[in-house]
Formats: C-alpha cells, sequence, structure tokens
C-alpha cells in the first residue's frame, strides 16, 4: 500500500485536510503612461465620462493604432523586474468578441508571442521560507471602456434599468501577468500578490490601486487529492482588495471542498465572493466556451527588442525589494527581519533610508519607523507618502534621543504631540520644558550638594551596599521632576561617591 | 450596339460660357494649367464639373453624395489667393471614393449600416488633399465595404459603365473609375484590396495604381483587409495618376504600416517639372531625397525587361482581351523594351488564399459596425444579443455577411491551422515567386482583368466567377506590390486593361514605362462615350488596331 503523497496545501489552516488546493493568478496593471496604449488621449482615473477620447479609442471607422513606446518600456520593466526572458520578436493579436465595452469588436492583446515569458517571482513566507511562484508570460493590452449601469442595486448589471459606457478607459495600456499554478494556500496567494505589488510599486509604472480598478487580480482555483490530477477549476474575479481576495478563495476552497466532498462536480465557471455575506455566487457559466479567434493585427508591425534596448532597461530598473533587503542587511547591519519589513514597500524605504541618513543610526532609525511610525499610520489609515510626520520631522525627533535630550520614554511622548499637534519635536520638548537634564555641571552640583548631606548613605555605598545608589538617584529625579539624564546621573553618582 | 448616354448631355451644353474650353480632354493638369494661366477660375472648372455631374450622373450613379456648397466654398477660396500664394494643384477639383473618411461629409462605405454618418476627423490622404488646396466634388460609389468587383453591392445604387451602360463598371471602385471615364472629375481615389482600383480602371478605360503596401497611408480609410488595402488614384492620363499619388504618398505616424516613397515622384514626359515643389507638397523630406533622373527620352523603353505571366496567358482570358494585350507586347517592343514569359507558378492558388485572408481580417475590422456607438442601430431589440444581430443582419448586404462568416469560420479553432495558417503559407510562397521573378526582369505585365466590363447582373448569382475577376490582381496585393492599370485597347469596343506589375517602390519606373506605352498607344485620352456623346465603335476600332 502506498501511501498518499503529502499536500503542498498541508499547513494551512484553510485548507482541508486531504486536498491540494491550486491557485494560479492573471493580473492586470493598469500603466500610469501619460496617454493611452494606441492613441494620444490623456489616461486619467476619474475624469468626467467621455471627456478622454478621440476617434480612435471610441473605435470609429479608418482608425489605426500606434503603439505608445512608452507602454512598451513599462511592460519590458515589469517582464523583468519578474526575471523573465524578453521577446526579440514579439507581435499583437487580435481576440475577438462583443460587448458594448469594446468598440473595436476585438481587443488588441498578444497571443502566442508575448514580451516575456518564463519568469518568477521569490515569495517570502511567513515562516520565513522562500517559495518560488513561476511567471508564465507578461503580455500587453488595452482596456476595454466601462460600463456604468444605471437603476439597478448597488451599479450591478443584474437589474439595472440600462447602462452606459464611458470610453475614458478605453484604450489604456494594461501588462496581463500571469502566474503558473503554483500557489496552494490563500495565504500563500496574499503573500504573493503582495509582494508582487511592492515589486511593481518599485517600477513606478502603474497606482496600483485595486479600488480604481489599476490593480485587477483573477485567481483561477482547483482542488483534487495529492498526488492525483488537478481538479476543474473557477475563476475568483475583480476582487478589490488583497483581504477580500484572499478570504474569497477560502470561501471558495471551502464551497470546492463541500461539492467534491458530496461527490459532486465543479464546474468551470466563474464565482464572485460578498464579502458582506462571506459567500461566494456563480457570476456567468463558462459553459460556452468563447472562442476568441486571435490572428496577429495586421495594422501593427512586429516588435523587435534588441540586446541593447532590453539592457538599457535593465540598466534603468530601480533596486528591487530583494536587492534592497540584502544591502539593508550588509550596509546598515539590519537584522534580515527589520530589513524584509523596511526594502518591501518602496515609500517606507524611501522614508527609512532619509531618516537613517539624517541620524546616522540605522537600527535606531528602523526600530521607530516600524515601531511607532508604522503604529501611527496604521492607526490614522494613511500611507507612508500621505504622513504629516516627513522623515525630517522624525529624525529630529531621533537626533533628541540619541543626544540624551530625551529618554526613550519621553521620546515616545513627544512622537504623540507630534502628530497630535503638527508641532517639531524640538518645540514640543522647548515649549513644555520636557528636556533631560544632561548638562553635566548642574547635575555635578546638585550630586556634590546632595552627596555632602547624606554622608551616611554615602559611607554605606562605599562599603560595597550597590542597593544605596537608588536612594541617591530617586532624590535628583524628584529635584528635576524625572529630567536628570539617568545615565549621566549614574556616572556622577558613582564618581561622586569613590571612596 | 450599347446603350449610351443621351445626346442631350453634351459637353458644349454644359459649358455656357467662353472661351471654348476643350474640356473634352480636361485632364487635372490640364486643369491646372488653366487655372495657372488664368484661363479659368477655380469657381469655373467646379461649376463645370458639378454641371458635368449633374446631367452625366443621372446615368451614370457614380457619385453617392456631391458636396457641392462646400466644393463652390473650396473653390472660391483657391480663386482668392494670387497666383503666387496659390498651391500647384490648388483649385482642381477631385472626387473621393466613399471609404475615405471626410470631416463633416457622409461617409457610408456603400453600407447601410453607416447611413447617415459623418465621420468627426479627415482620413491622412483627404487632409494631404486639402492641404494642397483641392476641392472634393464628392464621395464616389463602390461595392459595400469594398466587397466586390462590380458595384453591384452597393447598398444605394447601381453604377453603370459610361462606356456601356448595361454594364458593370469594375469594383469595388467603381464610382471612382467610372466618374473619371464620364469625366464628372479629372481623377479619384480609390482603395484596393485585391484589384479595387485596377479592374474598375481597366473596366472603365481609365489609368489606376494601387501603390506598394505602405507607400500611402490608410488613416481614414475603412477598412476592408488591413494587410491588403492601399488608396491610390484613377486618372485619365498616366501623368495624372502620378501626380495624385506624388500628392499622397507620405509617411504618416498614425499608420505603423505606412512608408511614404523612398524617393519624390516625378511625374513622366514633364521635364520642366523634375522635382517640382507639387511632388513635395505637404511632405517633409530630408534635402538629399532626389526623384530618380528622368529617363533620356521618355518615350522609350530602352532597356528595360518586361516579364510577361505565363499563367495569365491562353484561355485564362477571353479573346479579345488576349489580343489587346499581344498587342500591348508588340508596342512595347516598339519601344525597345524586352519581353520574356515568366512564370508564377503560385499565382493560380493566389485566389483563395487572398479570399481567406481577406475574409478573416475583414470579421475583425467588421466587428466595430455594432450599432453602439454610430451608424445604424435595430430599434426595439428585448436584448443585446438581438440589438447585435438585428443591427448587422439589417445594417450589411448579403456579400458582406458572406465574407463575414467565412472569415470567422477560417479564424475559428479547429479552422485557423487549415485555412487561415495555410493561406499565409500561400501568401509567403506567393511573395518568394514575385521576387524570383523580379531577379530576371524589372516589369512584369498581364492583362488586368480576364475579361471585359460584363453586364449588369451578369456575376450577381455567382460569387465565385465575381471572386475570379481579381485573378491577375489579387496576388499582386498579397505580396504588397504596386501594381498599375492602363488602357491598353478595346475589344467589341470595351477597354481593355494592361497591368504593370513592379517590385517594392518601383512606382516611378512603372510610372515612366507606362507612360511611354500610353503614348504609344494613344488610346489614354479617349474618354468614355458618355463624355462628348460622339464616340462610338470607330475610335474604338481605331484603338485596337494601335500599332
Amino acid at each position: 500500500m502506498t501511501s498518499m503523497p503529502k499536500s503542498r496545501s498541508a499547513g494551512s489552516p484553510t485548507v482541508p485536510e486531504g486536498w491540494e488546493a491550486v491557485m494560479g493568478f492573471e493580473i492586470h496593471v493598469q500603466l500610469s503612461t501619460e496617454t493611452k496604449m494606441f492613441c494620444s488621449c490623456p489616461v486619467s482615473f476619474g475624469d468626467q465620462p467621455n471627456t478622454n477620447v478621440c476617434p480612435l479609442c471610441l473605435g470609429y471607422p479608418g482608425t489605426l493604432p500606434a503603439v505608445n513606446e512608452r507602454v512598451l518600456e513599462y511592460a519590458t520593466k515589469i517582464a523583468l523586474a519578474l526575471n523573465c526572458e524578453i521577446a526579440p520578436y514579439t507581435i499583437f493579436h487580435r481576440k475577438n468578441y462583443f460587448y458594448p465595452d469594446l468598440p473595436k469588436g476585438y481587443q488588441i492583446s498578444q497571443h502566442d508571442l508575448p514580451l516575456g515569458m518564463g519568469g518568477h517571482l521569490d515569495v517570502e513566507l511567513e515562516d520565513g521560507t522562500v517559495h518560488r511562484v513561476g511567471i508564465t508570460r507578461v503580455h500587453m493590452e488595452d482596456d476595454a471602456a466601462k460600463l456604468v449601469h444605471a437603476g439597478g442595486v448597488e451599479g450591478r448589471i443584474a437589474g439595472a434599468d440600462y447602462s452606459m459606457v464611458d470610453f475614458n478607459r478605453s484604450g489604456t495600456p494594461l501588462v496581463e501577468i500571469v502566474s503558473e499554478p503554483d500557489i496552494f494556500a490563500p495565504e500563500q496567494a496574499r503573500a504573493f500578490l503582495t509582494q508582487l505589488r511592492n515589486l511593481l510599486e518599485q517600477l513606478d509604472v502603474s497606482d496600483l490601486n485595486m479600488e480604481e480598478g489599476s490593480l485587477r487580480c483573477d485567481a483561477n482555483v482547483s482542488m483534487h487529492r495529492p498526488g492525483t490530477p488537478f481538479g476543474i477549476r473557477t475563476e475568483l474575479k475583480n476582487m478589490n482588495s488583497f483581504r477580500f481576495l484572499q478570504r474569497g478563495l477560502e470561501a471558495e476552497i471551502q464551497r470546492q471542498a463541500d461539492v467534491l466532498e458530496r461527490g459532486e462536480e465543479v464546474v468551470q465557471e466563474t464565482v464572485h465572493f460578498d464579502p458582506s455575506s462571506g459567500k461566494v455566487s456563480v457570476l456567468r457559466s463558462k459553459g460556452e466556451a468563447h472562442d476568441y479567434r486571435y490572428f496577429p493585427d495586421p495594422d501593427l508591425v512586429p516588435i523587435q527588442l534588441d540586446v541593447a534596448y532590453v539592457e538599457k532597461v535593465r540598466a534603468a530598473l530601480p533596486e528591487l525589494p530583494a536587492a534592497r533587503k540584502e544591502r539593508y542587511m550588509r550596509d546598515f547591519g539590519l537584522p534580515a527581519y527589520d530589513a524584509g519589513v523596511l526594502s518591501a514597500n518602496r515609500w517606507l524605504a524611501l522614508y527609512f533610508e532619509r531618516v537613517a541618513g539624517l541620524v546616522e543610526d540605522a537600527k535606531l532609525s528602523a526600530n521607530w519607523v516600524m515601531g511607532d511610525f508604522s503604529g501611527y499610520l496604521n492607526a490614522a489609515g494613511l500611507e507612508v507618502e500621505d504622513a504629516s510626520i516627513g522623515p525630517e520631522t522624525l529624525a529630529e525627533l531621533l537626533q533628541l534621543l540619541k543626544e540624551g535630550t530625551l529618554s526613550s520614554k519621553m521620546a515616545k511622548d513627544v512622537f504623540v504631540l507630534m502628530v497630535e499637534t503638527g508641532e517639531s519635536a524640538k518645540t514640543i520638548v522647548a515649549e513644555r520644558g520636557m528636556g533631560q537634564i544632561s548638562d553635566t555641571a548642574t547635575l555635578e552640583a546638585m550630586v556634590a550638594e546632595l552627596v555632602a548631606a547624606h554622608p551616611g548613605p554615602a559611607e554605606e555605598f562605599r562599603q560595597g551596599r550597590e542597593k544605596v545608589l537608588g536612594f541617591f538617584v530617586g532624590k535628583i529625579m524628584k529635584e528635576t521632576k524625572g529630567q536628570a539624564n539617568p545615565q549621566l546621573l549614574n556616572d556622577l553618582l558613582r564618581k561622586a561617591l569613590q571612596p | 450596339m450599347h446603350r449610351q448616354l443621351s445626346a442631350d448631355i453634351s459637353w458644349s451644353r454644359v459649358l455656357d460660357r467662353g472661351p471654348a474650353l476643350d474640356v473634352y480632354h480636361l485632364t487635372a493638369h490640364e486643369c491646372r494649367r488653366l487655372l495657372t494661366e488664368g484661363e479659368a477660375s477655380s469657381e469655373e472648372l467646379t461649376r463645370l464639373f458639378l454641371n458635368r455631374i449633374a446631367g452625366a450622373d443621372r446615368q451614370v450613379q457614380a457619385f453617392l453624395h456631391v458636396a457641392e456648397e462646400e466644393a463652390l466654398a473650396q473653390a472660391r477660396v483657391a480663386d482668392a489667393k494670387s497666383p503666387e500664394e496659390r498651391r500647384p494643384w490648388e483649385g482642381v477639383p477631385i472626387a473621393l471614393k466613399d471609404a475615405l473618411c471626410t470631416k463633416g461629409m457622409e461617409t457610408t462605405c456603400g453600407s447601410r449600416i453607416l447611413k447617415g454618418y459623418i465621420p468627426p476627423y479627415d482620413g491622412t490622404v483627404v487632409r494631404l488633399l486639402r492641404d494642397a488646396g483641392l476641392v472634393i466634388l464628392g464621395k464616389l460609389n463602390m461595392d459595400e465595404f469594398a466587397m466586390g468587383s462590380s458595384t453591384e453591392n452597393s447598398a444605394y445604387q447601381v453604377t453603370r459603365n459610361p462606356w456601356d451602360l448595361d454594364r458593370v463598371p469594375g469594383g469595388s471602385s467603381g464610382g471612382s473609375a467610372a466618374a473619371v471615364a464620364a469625366a464628372e472629375t479629372p481623377w479619384s481615389l480609390g482603395s484596393d484590396t485585391g484589384g479595387s482600383i485596377r479592374q474598375p480602371a481597366s473596366l472603365c478605360g481609365v489609368v489606376g495604381m494601387k501603390p506598394t503596401y505602405g507607400a500611402v497611408s490608410r488613416w481614414g480609410l475603412i477598412a476592408y483587409a488591413s494587410s491588403l488595402d492601399q488608396i491610390g488614384p484613377l486618372a485619365r492620363t498616366v501623368q495624372d495618376a502620378a501626380a495624385l499619388l506624388s500628392l499622397i504618398a507620405v509617411r504618416d505616424p498614425l499608420d505603423q504600416t505606412s512608408l511614404g516613397l523612398p524617393r519624390p515622384l516625378r511625374v513622366p514626359g514633364i521635364v520642366q517639372e523634375g522635382v517640382s515643389a507639387d511632388a513635395l507638397a505637404g511632405q517633409e523630406r530630408s534635402a538629399s531625397a532626389v526623384p530618380t533622373p528622368a529617363p533620356d527620352d521618355p518615350l522609350s523603353l530602352k532597356g528595360i525587361r518586361f516579364g510577361y505571366i505565363k499563367e495569365y496567358l491562353g484561355d485564362i482570358c477571353e479573346p479579345g482581351v488576349q489580343r489587346a494585350f499581344a498587342n500591348n507586347l508588340e508596342t512595347i517592343e516598339s519601344l525597345g523594351g524586352t519581353c520574356v514569359e515568366v512564370s508564377l507558378p503560385s499565382v493560380k492558388q493566389a485566389v483563395a488564399a487572398y479570399c481567406i485572408i481577406a475574409q478573416a481580417e475583414c470579421s475583425a475590422n467588421l466587428a466595430r459596425f455594432d450599432g453602439v456607438r454610430y451608424g445604424y442601430r435595430a430599434t426595439d431589440a428585448a436584448d443585446l444579443l438581438e440589438m447585435y444581430t438585428r443591427t448587422r443582419g439589417e445594417g450589411f448586404g448579403a456579400e458582406v455577411k458572406r465574407r463575414i462568416v467565412i472569415g470567422t469560420y477560417v479564424l475559428s479553432s479547429g479552422h485557423y491551422d487549415t485555412h487561415y495558417t495555410q493561406a499565409q503559407r500561400m501568401r509567403t510562397v506567393i511573395i518568394r515567386d514575385f521576387q524570383q521573378a523580379f531577379s530576371g526582369v524589372d516589369l512584369l505585365m498581364s492583362p488586368t482583368s480576364p475579361t471585359v466590363a460584363f453586364r449588369l447582373g451578369e456575376r450577381m448569382a455567382d460569387p465565385l466567377a465575381m471572386y475570379l475577376s481579381d485573378l491577375c490582381t489579387s496576388p499582386v496585393n498579397l505580396a504588397g506590390l504596386p501594381g498599375l492599370s492602363m488602357p491598353g485597347g478595346f475589344a467589341d469596343g470595351l477597354p481593355v486593361g494592361l497591368q504593370i506589375i513592379g517590385p517594392h517602390f518601383s512606382e516611378q519606373l512603372m510610372l515612366d514605362a507606362a507612360y511611354a506605352v500610353e503614348q504609344a498607344l494613344n488610346v489614354s485620352v479617349r474618354p468614355a462615350p458618355v463624355a462628348g456623346g460622339a464616340v462610338d465603335g470607330a475610335a474604338a476600332a481605331d484603338a485596337e488596331v494601335t500599332p
């Protein structure tokens, strides 16, 4: 009797025991180029409907696409950052289907000769292990227009009275990233997507805003017994946050497991996750499989990227999270955990580096950026780049801490006040008399007076009763309202009490 | 024997003012000379052609839309300028195939689905013509979406061949050819996907040229088959065709497949003009770009090697066409050219490959006509699918639907490899065959059409017979080569076209050669009978025996 192979989902709290869940992703990244993919209309979100349009992106007769070179550059960046091979010869295909949001009746996409193939992303999981996710392909395509459904519930198509088309989005450049089915748990999926987004963020090629649709993730999910072929997959569409996506995957995995446990079959279909009910429902059946009739777009000439171009783009790539983490460990001597947290987010990394440069103490800066500063961001629901406490402001506080003007405890209090009042650390310390007494002469005089006034305890200390030191510290602290620099006070007392 | 235009529409009657212009022969170059020399104003010329249209087009039916007001306004703009200010072709009238988008002017592409459609922009060639100051008389009839070889597939009207009103003008640029042949315009633009300029030029006895793929921008040409479509000129003389081509052959960033011509075109037979500014109008060229030098003797073909395509000899063409072609070969040899037989075995499969590729592309190109944004939309549809199917079902004609269905089929999974991929392979073979042929000769020749103009309705019931009208022309599109059709003589009183095919971007050599042949044959300037009411079997018979 052979034992069943171990499930690659084993260890995941959300994949039922005895099953292996397999997930692959199709991620659409809307590029933040100034103009659309094939015309010179601006790429912009939230403008009045149908204002950023021209005959081309409205699909008027006689118009012809001309590739925006910036799209090619951004897509090449993404493909390179995901360790893809860049095709030396790549072409656009037409993907044919009818829908009111598709003005040409076909999407200009890539088919069998995509820009990038065979890449990967190394994903660091919570337990510190690295899980490699294959990247099947990276290709370019143009976005459809946006349908606005009116008269129904929550803008959904079901029950709507009529629909309107906003062509502002039509022709916006997209890069589609397709992963291998290398993900076996919802937690892995979230880690993959988070780290993929962090990577893309460094490239500065997209707003990556899931709610505005500039980052869209579709997941393919299937379940099977370990060691058996993959099951029939469903597609979980268009989640507007990674958290919901993870919850959606959990719900879908549970649903499929229930179906399979009952001995029934999973139907290949698109499912929708409702975060309020926590349930998945069928959106549309893929029963009538689409035949997109892909064929090479005769309006566009093949793109031949020479080595020099690819190397130029590669050389211009910013430092990516993995390399940055290495550098933080090497140059700043940060522990792996700190280096990992700080390097993951582009803005956080920039913030940290600025603070560390000003304070000249990487570990102290790291502790504060990851600690109080991040805590404040989370509590206020802010992104790094929106923080009212800039890196210079935080550095000023840390400088006071480093010089000894403030104790750690006091610095934390000052930070809270900085957030509340918007004042600088120096102003707060000055206005509230919060500075530590770190002036040697002042403390020396106080210490001398105190020791002279208490010859008995002084003698006890000299006899070796260390504890008596606390008596003197307490007296001075009481006198200075706790503002004496503890380290300095300690040193001065020991000196004064010496035999 | 032919039913001709009634005699009361005579040229002299519409021209009610002196000096007595010899409008019978009024070419674009002659229009230009009259304007330059102050013998006529643009408004006078424009009115003259508008009057001609008003008279002759009642029977020819070449125009879908006559832009009288706009044309006269444009003419007055030209007339208001001093001779120094005026650009070389400013004020000369022209008419356009209705596949070309004209801002503010209805553009239907011969289809009901675009009835009333007013484009919001000018196609690149239209802009170039407007920039050059040409006066646009109106839009010309065509087979719906350029699908057809007789112009009978127009959703609007049947255009007649001015040489015999019971016959077709050819297609799909039938309106463009008939209007020129009937002297309703000195010249026109058409588009050619498998022969749509050359075949009607042949059937109507005018000059028509499909340039090298990429020579002319397709921006603003309503697409039939994107990898085959090219815009080109139709005119009564080779000189006019050359001048018009030089106006529109410009590289255009809006069309990624456009390249322009490597060198400015020189109008053959006009020594003085050389690299005249008009050849460069609206074009940006580097200082080093000079046209090829004119031949020492523009009437000689000495040193030029012509290959006649073996596969198009014999019974493939009607006897009259064969005789005219043989006569053309003799003329070429008499001018000093050498003629040799060349075999292009793959052209036999070309029509099949052409049909598959063109129809595959059109199935996608015509998907945008969905009733959502412009053009015809079926009303009272219960749902989206019904709106689509009824809009397209009611908006498209039978031939268009046939081609969309075939194109959809050949791109479908399971049929793609056996049809589309095979056709593309065939296309590569055809390209190679032509390359091979051009290693031995400078230019290739064949009859343009296997037959003279056929009778109205004759091929409508038989799509395959209609497709064979493109037998000699469609391989040229598949290979992206330039092809020209010029009047080569007559058979039974009807024009026969001579096709000249050249290597990529050999337009200059082709036009030079065509000019020499034209001068020797002396048939181009004979307008269709409709033009004077005076032409007759005699003139045609003369032409047939031209040495």
